[in-house]
């Protein structure tokens, strides 16, 4: 049996407390991850700054090189996991098996995440504005331009609440490392499998292992890394985000809500955007904060509707290793049967049309013994005042909305990402100074499509250091 | 072998005794001269004569189900036993972070369930005389008393720290984490200005997260729970498992602190800990307070159903003194059953944990 231990600061500890982890769909024990405790991570906490010394000892630019060889080892490597060696065919089906995300999608995800570690200089030098690395390890340079420039680490490590579900987040964590802040991971129950294949590649590339924590644990564990870390991200529902709000020590990610807008240049052309909105949509099972909820348009929203329902509505689970599955599966009881009964009950709604269930053969729903599928969903929502305008659900889910263009930053509230179709300046203007919009795309740009070089709900610089006064000598005299 | 035999023997008298407890506390609560309120008119509700017909601990089978939300609410005298009328009363609560709390009627059952306790404690780790510190929940619990009883019964004298758990839930459910950490770290504050005042404490009661809270800040003072001049703990809930007991000892502690784990409740007195042994690998048995108190563990479908040894089940309470008769109530925790042990001669319960069922929703260990 595959045993995971917990991770203390690079050191293995046997746990006496073990959670399995089982398979979606046949309930077989896969592994036992063993198990931390609150008080075990606030002693650990007490010795976080040591994590950063470790890391200090190597130069930025030693540690992004490292990053590149572990980005290649964990794409194509065996490694060591626990008890065992997990090859990277291992990673996707065991991550498949827990988390119940299509092997092709692990696959996506796995190379997603050795892309941004191939190409961290870069991603660094865009997130820092080519400030010289310098800045980071000693706290202060001086600048081309001869100005000083200081920034501050606001704490020697950074804790992630990681989420069980949603394998697609990790890459937000992995420039921790090269800015030589030390890692604290608490996985997600069903997936403890990227942050220890990812520890173990970043080991092996020559990073001290001293500068992880891997956390496994139960309901105490995510508030001691929250305590304990001077920093720290969660994961979670909007209760989660509403819950952290106002913290600085603690970004929390929730739902993205995220939507593409048509405006009223472009609606009429709707047909020749179809498959952008489509793929917005449905692309990793719907399960990302930055897979589209809403495609809002001035007209022609009920055709909108009908044209992307045609697509998606046939579609349903297929095997997991199916390279063309594109539905992960609810592998929480009763998950999908709320969010399904959460649907009917908007559907009741004047302004409500749902859209795909012509498309469909059978219900939304699909029930097996130990898991639940929910089928691509496609409404029409004829009032931007509806509750089911502004909703996001796990799995391919789109409302699409009729809202006049001058309405739509009103209406639409809080968006992770916007894609704008549109020629109209002035409504690109407008979007631009939204500030209930984060990442905005103006033109055709698929709602997943990240570029790295770009911050994500804000600059993880920012949240890491601390820009301030600096001077070595008085400034010239005035 | 034979320390098998020697078991199984000294379980038998055990099991007579907790008979014969049982007819006389069945006697004394249905007796219309010492009876209660309470029972005396329950008594009429039921197909049997329990004056009559329940001469064994198997018999409290007859009853039906003691349900705790009998326990809300007033007149609370309706459970005093008229053989108890006169005598001084005290009221413990339990719960009431929302709504009406359960409260239970006493008179010195909390002194006898403590007494009883304190002849567990070894005296090199809990010495005779010397004082104790109480950081934990006081207010309506029945917990201040009773250990403040317990350093009273060992000779010593008891300084006490107040904790509010119910306001601690309040802003946790507002998600006002930092107030609610500002209020640890004010209780710790008070348990460092305790310790530090040349009291001579050497023994003390607390919860995991308390003690977890206070060793900390004791060793960000360069300082432990060892020099600060503790000796032993006792400690108590469903928070303390097996890897929070080796956790304490291994890393929180040290050597030179001996901690026990407790289980216990309003309603059932103070379950003993199974003494330390390294073949246990830090497994926690508890032995509820027989015969004052038993404990089955019962099938989850059929709680007439006692479990086999080592299986899982959930945690059913009796309770059998002249001040409280619980016929058999459904605890919200579960366990595996074990075998008596030669210090505790009856069945036992280990891996004590949150009923899975009710696990979902129940917010423990808050402080």
């Amino acid at each position: 049996m595959l045993e995971v231990p917990v991770i203390r600061w690079g050191q293995q500890y046997e746990s006496l407390e073990k959670q399995d982890v089982v398979h979606f769909e046949t309930g077989e024990t896969l592994a036992k991850v063993h198990q931390a405790n609150g008080g075990l991570i606030k002693m650990d906490m007490r010795k976080a700054k040591r994590a950063r010394d470790v890391l200090r000892q190597f130069s930025i630019a030693e540690l992004l090189e490292m990053c590149k060889k572990a980005g290649e080892l964990y794409v194509s490597a065996d490694l060591p996991l626990g008890n065992s060696t997990q090859s990277p065919d291992d990673f996707c089906r065991i991550q498949s098996a827990t988390t119940g995300l299509p092997e092709n999608m692990c696959r996506f995800n796995m190379t997603k995440n050795a892309f941004v570690m191939g190409h961290m200089g870069e991603i660094l030098d865009a997130l820092t504005r080519g400030l010289p690395y310098d800045v980071f390890t000693n706290g202060y340079a001086m600048e081309d331009r001869g100005v000083w420039v200081s920034y501050q680490a606001s704490s020697p490590v950074c804790g992630w609440v990681l989420p069980s579900n949603s394998p697609g987040v990790h890459t937000l964590w992995l420039p921790v490392i090269p800015l030589q802040i030390g890692l604290v991971l608490k996985p997600g129950g069903q997936e403890p499998w990227t942050p220890y294949r990812m520890y173990e590649a970043f080991a092996q590339a020559g990073i001290p292992r001293e500068a992880f924590s891997i956390y496994p644990g139960g309901h105490d564990c995510g508030p001691a890394v929250l305590e304990g870390c001077g920093r720290s991200v969660i994961f979670g529902a909007a209760a989660t985000v509403e819950r952290y709000k106002g913290d600085p020590k603690v970004q929390a990610h929730g739902p993205g809500f995220s939507k593409i807008v048509l405006g009223d240049d472009a609606a009429d052309n709707w047909e020749k955007h179809l498959d952008l909105l489509v793929d917005s949509v449905y692309v990793n099972s719907g399960r990302s904060c930055i897979s589209a909820s809403g495609i809002w348009t001035p007209r022609h929203g009920a055709e909108i509707a009908d044209a992307m329902a045609r697509r998606l509505g046939p579609i349903g689970p297929k095997p997991m290793n199916d390279p063309t599955s594109g539905l992960a599966a609810f592998t929480m009881p009763g998950a999908a049967e709320a969010m399904n009964a959460q649907i009917n009950d908007g559907c009741e709604s004047p302004a409500v049309t749902e859209v795909t269930a012509k498309y469909r053969d059978g219900g939304r729903l699909v029930q097996h013994e130990r898991c639940d599928f929910l089928r691509p969903t496609i409404l029409h929502v004829s009032d931007p005042d509806d509750p089911m305008a502004n909703t996001e659900f796990m799995f391919p889910f789109a409302s699409v909305v009729d809202c006049p263009q001058d309405q739509f930053i009103k209406k639409a509230g809080y968006t992770l990402v916007c894609t704008a179709i549109t020629q109209d300046e002035k409504f690109k203007r407008n979007l631009i100074d939204a500030v209930t919009i984060d990442r905005l795309n103006l033109g055709e740009v698929r709602t997943y499509q990240l570029n790295w070089l770009q911050p994500h709900e804000g600059n993880i610089i920012d949240f890491l250091f601390r820009s301030r006064a600096f001077q070595t000598s008085p400034p010239p005299a005035h | 072998m034979t320390k098998t035999v020697d078991v199984a023997s000294l379980a038998a008298k055990q099991r007579e005794k907790l008979d014969a407890q049982t007819r006389e506390i069945v006697q004394w609560h249905f007796s219309p001269e010492t009876g209660s309120p309470f029972w005396l008119e329950k008594a009429k509700e039921l197909d049997f004569d329990p004056l009559q017909d329940v001469n064994c601990f198997d018999d409290l089978k007859k009853f039906p189900l003691f349900e705790d939300e009998w326990l809300r609410g007033g007149p609370v005298r309706r459970w005093l036993p008229k053989g108890l009328e006169g005598k001084p009363l005290y009221v413990f609560e339990t719960g009431g972070t929302t709504g009406i709390p359960k409260s239970r009627l006493v008179v010195e059952d909390h002194w006898i369930d403590y007494e009883m306790f304190s002849h567990t404690l070894p005296d090199e780790s809990f010495p005779k005389g010397s004082n104790w510190l109480m950081l934990g929940p006081s207010g309506p619990r029945r917990l201040r008393l009773a250990v403040e009883h317990l350093a009273q019964y060992r000779g010593g004298i008891c300084f006490c720290v107040d904790l509010d758990p119910r306001w601690v839930v309040k802003l946790l459910k507002k998600g006002k984490t930092q107030e609610a950490k500002e209020y640890a770290d004010h209780v710790i504050d008070q348990a460092m200005t305790v310790l530090s005042a040349g009291h001579e404490i050497k023994c003390m009661f607390t919860t995991p997260k308390l003690l977890e809270a206070l060793a900390v800040r004791l060793m960000d003072n360069d300082s432990s729970i060892a020099e600060s001049g503790i000796k032993g703990i006792f400690c108590g809930g469903t928070e303390f498992t097996q890897q929070w007991y080796r956790f304490a000892r291994e890393e929180l502690l040290g050597p030179d602190v001996y901690i026990t784990p407790t289980y216990g409740n309003t309603l059932m007195g103070l379950a003993c800990g199974k003494p330390f042994d390294p073949a246990d690998n830090y497994k926690i048995t508890y032995y509820a307070p027989q015969p004052r108190a038993s404990i089955e563990v019962v099938d989850f479908d059929d709680h007439t159903k006692v479990v086999g040894y080592g299986e899982t089940g959930r945690v059913k309470l009796y309770t059998l003194t002249k001040e409280l008769f619980v016929p058999g109530f459904l605890e919200r925790d579960e366990g595996e059953r074990e075998l008596p042990h030669e210090k505790y001669p009856w069945d036992g319960i280990s891996g004590v944990r949150p009923y899975h069922v009710f696990a979902k929703t129940t917010t423990v260990g808050v402080y």
